[in-house]
């Protein structure tokens, strides 16, 4: 999901022409709202994005709370809003959120493994203006998925799948690929043939929150990334027009930073289940944030007064290199979650741009997940599953 | 993309998946789809909102056109933006 927002800008056809389309300048406003409903969920993947203490959030938004978050991000202009988590599917609100959601005109999207999930329910979704479903995959065989969820859930993620296309959904699939599962992408893709499919995103991992914790375990080796890429790209040509196959590049292997979140406080809002609203959802743990709650302030206050969504718009923020590169327009300096978490400044460049000073430390850490991969599998680190003993061990609640 | 999908009897219709909507905060027509956005310019908002409102050939979505701006002459600009909606999956035929 970190991606999620970068859609928005890449209307396709752009072209000109008396009836082409003419996309506009960007607005500044929300366009995006990511309502993370809760930090339960049924899986323990070790990749998650969640924060690593997420068991210290005890107060959820109540129903009425988050409908009034709705309600002010769409005045503001938000089209899409995203229901996330955690997994959503543990709300038992949810239906009444999409309900309120949809007769507000967002496009509504439900980010969800599954779990929890029945047909009765998908139908009812529908019934409630559901726009879009996606299904989020740990791996494309049962045993392999079952370790990295942490649970028996892919038989069922099979049949979720299927009841999304029989209620008319188009069918949007998401395989989060790291080391242990990235051999499988051909496995994968067909198995997404073979569901017929109408999405798929290869995401690769990106290290926040338990990913970062579990980064020498997860990171990928060059070599399978090539394979990986050649064989995606080659489904994508061979199925053109049915099946539309994203495939993410892990910026470790760059050379220039992703632009994260399309810009920092640009179109991009999340709202995590305490209430917290966040430039983006790993945006937390940055130092001198002052994390405004939609409790305490309306969110038009928290978009354009807070400190937190001011913090790194525009470029005045920045340093060498990036102050004065040719690029900053393109990548925005990149991830500032990721700068403050690699180089301990969150208004460094983030360190994957060759151009930064610290573009060591991306090396190094692959390199680290390299060594750690030639180990006997007996001497490798055990993935820390994402739960919330886990939790409360790490963070020292 | 040479192909041409369209001709006076086809009927085009939104693709699955898509949602035609005006956005007072974009003051323009938008097509929403999963984790996206596209926004019309008045042209293609014009088109796209008389495919979404009723199910019709491209011969009456063009005589419609026409009674709204004046009897213009505006086939081939219709046509050519009905092939490239499709060429992005935006619309197909029924």
């Amino acid at each position: 999901m970190a991606t999620a927002g970068s859609e928005q800008n890449k209307a396709p056809g752009s072209t000109g022409g008396a009836a082409g389309m003419n996309v506009r300048d960007q607005i500044k406003q929300p366009l995006w709202l990511l309502a993370e409903l809760t930090y339960s969920c049924p899986l323990q993947c070790p990749y998650c994005s969640n924060p690593m203490d997420f068991a210290k959030v005890k107060n959820e938004l109540t129903t009425e709370e988050w409908i009034s978050v709705f309600k002010q991000a769409r005045e503001m202009g938000a089209t899409q809003l995203g229901f996330s988590g955690g997994e959503p599917m543990t709300r038992p609100d949810l239906v009444e959120l999409i309900r309120e959601a949809r007769k507000l005109g967002f496009y509504t999207n439900l980010i969800t493994s599954g779990v929890g999930l029945d047909s009765a329910k998908v139908a009812e979704f529908k019934e409630a203006g559901l726009d879009h479903i996606q299904v989020s995959f740990q791996a494309s065989s049962e045993d392999l998925n079952n370790l990295i969820a942490g649970t028996d859930a892919f038989k069922h993620k099979i049949e979720m799948a299927k009841a999304v296309k029989a209620n008319g959904y188009p069918m949007v699939l998401c395989f989060v690929t790291h080391r242990q599962n990235i051999d499988q992408i051909d496995e994968i893709l067909d198995l997404c043939v073979e569901l017929e499919a109408d999405y798929v995103e290869l995401a690769t991992t990106q290290y926040y929150g338990w990913a970062m914790h579990n980064r020498d375990q997860l990171m990928p080796m060059k070599e399978q990334l090539v394979r990986a890429e050649a064989i995606a790209h080659q489904y994508q040509k061979d199925l053109q027009g049915k099946m539309k196959v994203y495939y993410v590049v892990p910026d470790y292997y760059e050379e220039r930073p992703k632009a994260c979140m399309n810009g920092w406080g640009n179109i991009f809002l999340t709202v995590t289940p305490d209430g917290t609203a966040l430039p983006c959802h790993a945006a937390r743990d940055l130092p001198g944030m002052t994390l405004p709650n939609v409790k305490d302030m309306s969110v038009d206050e928290i978009w354009n007064g807070s400190d937190d969504f001011n913090k790194f718009r525009g470029f005045d923020w920045m340093t060498e290199p990036c102050r004065s590169c040719d690029e900053k327009e393109k990548d925005f300096g990149g991830c500032r979650c990721q700068a403050f978490m690699l180089t301990g400044d969150a208004t460094n460049a983030d360190p994957v741009c060759s151009k930064s000073p610290h573009h060591h430390l991306i090396e190094e850490a692959v390199a680290a997940g390299i060594a750690e991969a030639a180990k006997p599998v007996t001497e490798q680190k055990p993935l820390v599953f994402r739960n919330p003993k886990n939790s409360k061990k790490i963070s020292g609640i | 993309m040479s192909e041409t999908i369209f001709n006076a009897d086809s009927v085009p219709v939104l693709a699955q998946g898509y949602r035609f909507q005006w956005e007072p905060a974009q003051d323009c027509f938008v097509l929403l789809y999963p984790e996206g956005m596209v926004k019309l310019n008045p042209a293609a908002g014009e088109i796209l909102k008389r495919v979404n409102e009723k199910q019709q050939t491209v011969a009456e979505l063009i005589v419609e056109l026409k009674e709204a701006f004046n009897g213009a002459e505006l086939d081939d600009d219709v046509y050519r933006f009905l092939e490239e909606a499709h060429g992005n999956s935006w619309i197909r035929t029924e």
